[in-house]
């Protein structure tokens, strides 16, 4: 399985393809519905550095607060990409975001804004939140915990060797509207509604 | 008997179960449907994946899916017991329960869009009490996460899109369709839960009282039985796959249920359950032994 380090260059993203499995090292940031709409209410200074070049992570994890203070990630799996379809080419644009891990896929406006930008759509295999979350070595520190709560914050993590597949390119590639057309039509073949 | 706080810490056990070790006729099938895939494949990959998070969650005890999803509890209770009582442990045992990282802090106020920070508030969990004969209490518990929520689906028929009338065959159409239309954003393979009748209402709950059926369980009703299996065959031919990734493996099991309609109305309600079907049973007897049931 190839590596993919992070944060990096637009031209190796370039080089991905639909089907491509890839064990993700470095930092990403996780983000998912608060998060969106809080990075496009203006430019996040704070947090543009740790997104520029690196993934966003659609997770609300399960996380625990040990005595010390610090965190570590109990549960983090995928949430439902497809929330995230009116924000997520902007945000991509804006920051400057090389990819986008979640789970089911997006949209028709994100697959348009990952060939504009030089971006992926990386899916990890939803409800593996305890595979992944052993992939997630440290919670290096955390954005809108108090304001957003646990799940909707965006905590900023250190991974290695965390398993996703290429399902939407930089090319104009989406596994998922293949699967979508192709299903509807063998439904509506067995259904006789069909021409 | 049990005292409110002997109730609240069983319960926190029923939630602890649950969140963390999966069904074993669950698992079962997951495993079929590995086997089943093309060596290789996306489909197998995911899969195996899959079966690996299930070992570890169980052997550790944590969570098998960070969304721990909206409690649903049905609990059968002796004659006379306290189902006030009985709601207010469930409450108490979910927020116990988030405290102690087996489920995520998963209620949010929508008025102030405030995360409540404890897992509970007005509505989850949510709590059915039924009365009985018997002097145990059984309580039936699913945590049903928010992405495969969000793939329900409802129909009022007559569907002329899916040429789907007032009738079985109406209704096997709307259940197929409703598969289709949730990809691989439910996180399958699913577990379809569906009810026919009802209203907009008890339609949606009773779909979701299916899901406490295991898999193996075979609908009595022959008609249905046969609607049961005939979908889960034709889901399984639209190669929509784990994960929508491609593939034969696409939906476990489907359940089916029905109730009374008002003449004007035919609701079919269709739930969409995650593989993740975490799905526990106790048997509680008033000295406090429990006995586990799928």
């Amino acid at each position: 399985m190839a590596k993919l380090t992070l944060p990096c260059d637009v031209e190796t993203i370039r080089a991905l393809k639909v089907g491509d499995f890839l064990e993700l090292e470095g930092r990403i940031v996780t983000g998912r519905d608060s998060a969106h709409h809080w990075l496009l209410e203006r430019f996040q200074e704070d947090v543009a550095p740790l997104l520029a070049g690196s993934v966003i992570y659609h997770c609300g994890p399960v996380v625990k607060r040990h005595e010390d203070g610090h965190y570590s990630f109990v549960a983090a799996g995928p949430t439902t990409s497809a929330r995230e379809e009116p924000y997520q080419a902007d945000v991509i644009g804006r920051y400057g975001v090389r990819g986008v891990i979640g789970k089911g896929g997006m949209g028709a406006r994100t697959l348009k804004g990952l060939q504009e930008h030089g971006a992926v759509y990386l899916h990890a295999v939803g409800g593996t939140a305890q595979v992944l979350a052993r992939a997630v070595v440290e919670v290096e520190q955390v954005f809108m915990l108090q304001e957003f709560g646990v799940p909707e914050a965006l905590w900023v993590i250190r991974v290695s060797g965390f398993p996703v597949v290429v399902t939407m390119d930089s090319h104009g590639n989406s596994l998922h509207a293949e699967v979508e057309k192709a299903s509807r039509a063998k439904l509506d073949q067995l259904l006789g509604l069909a021409g | 008997m049990l005292t409110p706080e002997q109730w609240t810490e069983k319960l926190v056990e029923v939630i602890a179960r649950a969140s963390t070790q999966l069904p074993p006729d669950v698992v079962e099938a997951l495993r079929r449907g590995r086997d089943a895939e093309v060596e290789g494949s996306l489909a197998r990959k995911a899969l195996d994946s899959i079966l690996h998070n299930i070992e570890l969650a169980a052997g550790n005890w944590q969570p098998i899916c960070q969304d721990t999803g909206t409690p649903l509890f049905w609990i059968h209770h002796p004659i006379g017991m306290s189902t006030r009582m009985l709601t207010a442990a469930c409450e108490e045992a979910v927020r116990r329960a988030t405290a102690r990282q087996l489920l995520r802090p998963n209620a949010v106020d929508p008025l102030t869009e405030k995360n409540t920070g404890h897992g509970q508030a007005p509505g989850i969990p949510t709590v059915h009490c039924e009365e009985w004969d018997s002097s145990e209490v059984e309580v039936r518990l699913i945590l049903k996460g928010g992405g495969c929520e969000n793939c329900g689906m409802q129909y009022s028929l007559p569907n002329p899109a899916l040429k789907a009338d007032r009738n079985l065959e109406g209704v096997r159409r709307c259940i197929l369709d409703a598969i289709q239309k949730a990809q691989g954003k439910g996180c399958s393979p699913g577990i379809i839960g569906a009810c026919f009748g009802g209203d907009r209402g008890s339609g949606y709950v009773e779909s979701k009282r299916q899901l406490l059926r295991p898999l193996p369980d075979r609908n009595p009703i022959p008609e249905l039985d046969a609607m049961e299996q005939d979908i889960l065959a034709k889901a399984n031919q639209l190669d929509i796959g784990p994960m929508g990734f491609g593939g034969k493996t696409t939906v476990l099991g489907v359940k089916i249920g029905h109730l009374g309609r008002l003449p004007a109305s035919y609701f079919v309600s269709v739930s969409y359950m995650c593989w993740a079907n975490r799905r526990a049973g106790a048997g509680i007897a008033a000295d406090g032994t429990v006995t586990w049931v799928d």
